[in-house]
Parts: structure tokens; C-alpha cells; sequence
């Protein structure tokens, strides 16, 4: 097994954790956590093919790292000020009981 | 395949567990940063040094503080009466463990034909900077962009309602 | 023999690490430094925590402590025998993993700071190419434990205390980060020793350090006002002060771990001093150029230690912020300063030698100033100011 998979597997087991995490719990802040897991494991599967690919001085993985953990601050920011809102009007943060689309 | 490879994904994937299994919510975001510093010591040790700190500095001093702030403000610190886990929860361990399955089945497959050079690569911060400026500096301008809209954006999604109700009574 | 004086520890942690066998030399020569590190930045706190209790005294008309030592000079060690010996308190219903592990975080992610101070010259324990990062990114990660602290105390006052300090923590932040940031764009790296090394040149015996020119300076009080917030010192001491919040976030914390979080304080001081001396003030060169023979390492602890003065200081001096005071102005005042700022070092560092930069430069840091600042004070309205004296 070489160190490239070894880290592939690992990003893919976080990912598979967040996704779990993601479509079993129920409060909506541990859902944008699980994304945010997952979000990770992505950025190591990037790095880790930029580190054992052809080209590593052409940047481009680091690069695609980089701008996806600012994307991801931005979208968790977002995510939780929509949750706040949402806590606002319902009063709770329980997905299990936003089940319709009226009120 | 080093000892310190091992203990760093036993870490990493140790913090993801304990924030998706753990019942009380800071302790999930605790676990999380543990998470989030165990990829960061990855990075470093895949020679991706801007990549973790930058790692450390935004996900561990900004978006978990951020959740945290949110949790706070969502009582989310009480524990729930209906249980943690949603009631469809077999079926979303399933989809993820077959969404695993798949994944890991794909990359052992093709262990054969993936690239594995081993040449560590020597990059400075002045070749990032130069690469942000030069080549991708239309994803960094977009960035910027987004990054403005998202902050103003969440100040006025999270922003209390009764200010625009008040204007609108005084008139 | 002065470049012996100046490179004594260097020499002293080569020939203590020629004992042992080659392979186990480059990994013992670390560990000597990080065993310097942590016997010498905790001794300079118990000389600061000294040096400030007789200082503030003396600043408020008193004495200060005097009974234990001539001058009170051993107070150090019986606060360390009381802080070692004292029962340690935790609460019933507080979360204790989270308890116990803040201070232990704290402390690791402020002692990681010093891995890329350079003390002296060649007296770097890691130089990283982006030393920089690593050392703010450790002071964004000193914020979560602050929060741990307040959260796991369950106790209102202690969560009131933590979010207020966290608020202030990351308001603070970007100032600190945007004066750094323009300290970076003129030396062109985020290397902290070649930073030193920029400054490192003389002109007719004077330095040529970031503090002397006009973005230098302007970011320099930038910088100061950011770490005295960053610190949660007077007078941005809101989140601990002891009228308002008993003791903030660490209101539930006795013994040896309250004796935890005051080092940890104390020595994020030092580490954010030093950092700014090695941005500003020069790092370990010498002020002037016929004052080189003395060592480096003196120039770099004279400078810190004159910080610390400075931080006692205010301290004694200035009245508390309120946070909603403290936070108008780092959003409101601070960071368009910043962003003025790094448009004035931008321009300097394209306008090329001569005198009409400097004017350029002082012009339009001074407009903004004055601009921003009667922007600000319209709003309030200020009498003239009395004074009632004690009787």
C-alpha cells in the first residue's frame, strides 16, 4: 500500500463519517458539521494528490485547497446564520420536526 | 507507511467519531477541532505547510468558534428529549457505509495505475503568492467577492427581525 | 569575543549536543531549545508578575508587596508555593475533561508561538518559510480555550466573561493581522528572521527599523492596541475584570490551574512583544550602529521587557473600555486605519528612495486619522473636563 493510498483511504473514511453523521443526526448545527467533514476530507484528497502527483510545482492542488477551505468558512457562516434564523421562528433546531412547509 | 502517518489518521478519525457519536453538542465541536487539527498536522506532513496553517487559522480559530457561537444562541447546550439521532437513522448508515464501500473499493482498485512520486517538493510562500496573483488571480478576485457577499449576507440573514418591523410601525 | 557573547547559546547547545551519538543530534539540539524556552519565558513571568504588582503600586500612590525579601523581590516564590498548594476546586456540575483540558490547551498553543521568534541572531528554534502564519494561527487557536474555560465552569458569569473575551479576541484579530500584513508586503516574506534581517541595516548610525517610517509607525500603534485587546489587558480588560465579572472565564479555577491560566496570559504577552519588536522595533538588532558589539539576544529581551513597561503601564493608567466602547472602535476605527495603512506602505514601497515619499506617506495617514477620528467624536458630546481630587 503506498502512502498515497493510505491517505485517500483516510479522506475517504472522514468522508463517510461526516456523510453518516450528516444524514442521521438530528439537530441542523451537526448536520453543517458533518459537511463540513466532509468538506476536509475532500481538501486532504487534493493535497494528497498534489503532493504524490506529476506536477507539484505548478501549485494547482494546494491552490484548489486553499480556495475550498474559504469557501467553506464563507458557506459556514451562512449555513449557521440561516440556522439562527430558523431557531428564531421555530424555536427549535430539530430537523425531524421541520416536516412542513407551512408556518 | 511511518508510525506517525498511523497515530495522525488515528487521531483525525477518531475526532470525526466522537463529533458525529457524542450526545452533547460542545463536546461534538470540541471533537471537531480535533478533528480539524489532526488534518492540519496531515497537511504538514504531506509538505503542504500554507495548507496547514492556513488549515489551523480558519477552520480551528474561526468555524468552529463560529459553531460554538451558534450552539450558544440556539440553546443547543440543552440536551434534546426525543434522543439524538433522527428516526430514519439506519438508512442514513447504510447510504454512508455503502458511500464508503464504494470509495474504498475504487482506490485500492486503481492502486496500481495512481501516480506515487516521492521527490519532496520545495515550495516557498513567494510561489503562492506569485501563483495567486498570476494564474489564478480571477479565483482569488471571485473569492474576495464571495467571501463579502457571505459575510454581509449573514449578518443580515441572523439580523433580529424587529428592527425592520419597527421602521415600518414608526411611519 | 563579542561574536562569542553574542553566539554563546548557540555554541553552548552545539557542544552540549556533540556528546551524544550523530543521529540523535539534530533531534537533542531542539529539545535543549524548547527546554531553554520553557525554563526561561516562565522565569521572566515571575519577574514580570513582580515587576508589576510593585509598578502598578507605585503608579497608585502604594508600596506594593514588601514583607516577603528585601523589597519584596522573593514575592514570586511564595505565590508559587500558595498557587502549588492551594485545593484545587472543581465544580459539581461542571464538565470536567473540558475543565481540566483548557488551561493544559492555552498554555500549549501560547508556548508554540515562541517556535519562531528569533531571540538573537541565529537563535531560531524552527525557521519556517511562513514562521509568520504559525505563530497567528496558534493565537487564533488560544481563543477556543478561552471558551472552554467559560463554557465547562456552568456557570453564568464565567460564560458571560468567555464570550465576551472571545468577542473581543476575534474583533482584535484583524487589525493585528492587517499591521503584520503590511510589514510582510515591504519585506516581501513571511520569514520572521528575514524580517529581522530587513531592518538589520544602518544609515548614518541610525536603523532602519519599521517603527521609523511613517506605515511603520502608524502600524505600529495599530499593532499595540490590537495585543493589548488580544491579551485582555487594561485597558481592554473588561472580560476579567474583577468589578464586573468576578474573574470572567476563569472564575471557577483554583490552585495551580488559575496559577496556569495567569502564565498563560503572561507569557502570550511576552510572545506577542517579542513578536512585535521582531516586526517593528528590529528584533535583535542594536539601535545604533556603534552599539553592535553588545549581543543580540540583550537587544531582543531589553525590547521586550520594555513592552511589558509599557503594557504595566497602561495598565495603571487608563480607565477600562466598555465592549460595546472596545468593539465600535476596532470595526469602526482601527480596521480602516489598517486598510489606510497598507495603501500608504504600498505606496511607499513604489514611490522609491527620497524625501517626497515620506511626505506622501505621513499626509495620508495623518488626513485619515484626523478624518476618521472627528467622524467619530461628533457623535458624542463630551463636556469640558472636570477633576474632583481626594480630600
Amino acid at each position: 500500500m503506498t502512502p498515497l493510498t493510505g491517505y485517500l483511504l483516510v479522506a475517504a473514511l472522514l468522508f463517510s463519517i461526516g456523510l453518516a453523521g450528516a444524514l442521521t443526526r438530528r439537530n441542523a448545527i451537526l448536520v453543517l458539521i458533518g459537511i463540513e467533514l466532509m468538506l476536509n476530507a475532500a481538501n486532504l484528497n487534493l493535497i494528497a494528490f498534489w503532493r504524490y502527483g506529476p506536477h507539484p510545482e505548478a501549485l494547482t492542488g494546494m491552490m484548489f485547497a486553499i480556495f475550498s477551505i474559504a469557501v467553506a468558512a464563507a458557506e459556514a457562516a451562512v449555513g449557521l446564520g440561516l440556522v439562527i434564523q430558523i431557531h428564531r421562528h421555530a424555536h427549535t433546531t430539530d430537523l425531524d420536526q421541520m416536516n412542513r412547509m407551512k408556518g | 507507511m511511518s508510525i506517525v502517518f498511523y497515530l495522525l489518521a488515528a487521531l483525525t478519525v477518531a475526532g470525526g467519531l466522537a463529533a458525529m457519536l457524542l450526545k452533547n453538542m460542545v463536546h461534538c465541536v470540541l471533537a471537531l477541532t480535533v478533528a480539524f487539527a489532526g488534518l492540519a498536522l496531515l497537511f504538514l506532513k504531506l509538505d503542504a505547510q500554507f495548507a496547514g496553517f492556513a488549515q489551523i487559522l480558519v477552520y480551528i480559530g474561526a468555524v468552529a468558534i463560529l459553531v460554538v457561537f451558534a450552539i450558544l444562541l440556539t440553546r443547543g447546550s440543552e440536551t434534546p428529549k426525543d434522543g439524538v439521532f433522527s428516526r430514519s437513522w439506519l438508512i442514513g448508515l447504510v447510504i454512508a457505509a455503502a458511500v464508503f464501500a464504494v470509495l474504498g473499493w475504487a482506490v485500492l482498485q486503481s492502486a496500481r495505475v495512481l501516480p506515487h512520486e516521492t521527490a519532496i517538493p520545495v515550495v516557498t510562500v513567494k510561489q503562492i503568492g506569485a501563483a495567486l496573483v498570476g494564474r489564478y488571480v480571477l479565483p482569488l478576485e471571485i473569492v474576495a467577492v464571495l467571501l463579502t457577499a457571505a459575510m454581509i449576507g449573514a449578518v443580515i440573514v441572523a439580523m433580529h427581525e424587529n428592527v425592520g418591523h419597527e421602521k415600518e410601525g414608526s411611519k | 569575543m563579542i561574536e562569542t557573547c553574542d553566539q554563546i547559546f548557540v555554541l553552548l547547545q552545539h557542544w552540549l549536543v556533540s556528546f551524544l551519538p550523530a543521529s540523535w543530534q539534530p533531534a537533542a539540539g531542539v529539545l535543549l531549545s524548547v527546554a531553554a524556552i520553557v525554563c526561561v519565558f516562565p522565569a521572566l513571568f515571575a519577574v514580570a508578575v513582580l515587576l508589576e504588582r510593585k509598578g502598578l503600586a507605585r503608579i497608585q500612590n502604594r508600596l506594593g508587596p514588601n514583607r516577603v525579601g528585601p523589597f519584596g523581590l522573593f514575592q514570586p516564590i511564595a505565590d508559587a508555593i500558595k498557587s502549588l498548594t492551594k485545593e484545587d476546586i472543581v465544580p459539581q456540575s461542571a464538565d470536567a475533561a473540558v475543565h481540566f483540558l483548557a488551561p493544559v490547551l492555552l498554555v500549549i498553543t501560547v508556548f508554540m508561538g515562541f517556535a519562531v521568534l528569533p531571540m538573537g541572531r541565529n537563535m531560531v528554534l524552527v525557521d519556517l518559510d511562513a514562521g509568520l502564519l504559525l505563530y497567528f494561527a496558534m493565537g487564533a487557536s488560544s481563543e477556543l480555550a478561552v471558551f472552554m474555560a467559560g463554557w465547562s465552569s456552568r456557570n453564568k458569569y464565567s460564560l458571560l466573561g468567555a464570550m465576551r473575551a472571545v468577542a473581543q479576541m476575534i474583533s482584535y484579530e484583524v487589525p493585528l493581522l492587517l499591521s503584520s500584513v503590511a510589514v510582510v508586503m515591504i519585506t516581501g516574506s513571511l520569514s520572521l528572521t528575514k524580517i529581522v534581517e530587513a531592518q538589520n541595516h544602518y544609515t548614518w548610525g541610525l536603523p532602519h527599523w519599521y517603527i521609523f517610517t511613517p506605515w511603520g509607525f502608524a502600524g505600529f500603534l495599530m499593532y499595540a492596541i490590537a495585543t493589548t485587546a488580544e491579551t485582555n489587558r487594561s485597558p481592554f480588560d473588561l472580560p476579567e475584570g474583577e468589578s464586573e465579572l468576578v474573574a470572567g472565564y476563569h472564575t471557577e479555577y483554583s490552585g495551580f490551574k488559575f496559577a496556569l491560566f495567569f502564565l498563560g496570559e503572561y507569557v502570550a504577552m511576552f510572545s506577542i512583544s517579542g513578536l512585535g519588536t521582531t516586526l517593528f522595533l528590529g528584533g535583535w538588532s542594536a539601535p545604533f550602529s556603534f552599539l553592535t558589539w553588545v549581543p543580540s539576544w540583550i537587544w531582543f529581551f531589553s525590547k521586550l521587557m520594555l513592552s511589558i513597561f509599557v503594557f504595566i503601564w497602561m495598565r495603571g493608567t487608563l480607565p477600562r473600555l466598555r465592549q460595546d466602547q472596545l468593539m465600535n472602535f476596532a470595526w469602526k476605527f482601527v480596521l480602516p486605519m489598517c486598510l489606510v495603512n497598507l495603501l500608504a506602505a504600498g505606496l511607499w514601497r513604489f514611490m522609491g528612495d527620497g524625501w517626497l515619499r515620506w511626505v506622501v506617506c505621513s499626509a495620508i495617514l495623518i488626513a485619515a486619522y484626523a478624518g476618521m477620528g472627528l467622524a467619530e467624536m461628533r457623535k458624542q458630546r463630551l463636556g469640558p473636563r472636570s477633576y474632583r481630587y481626594a480630600e
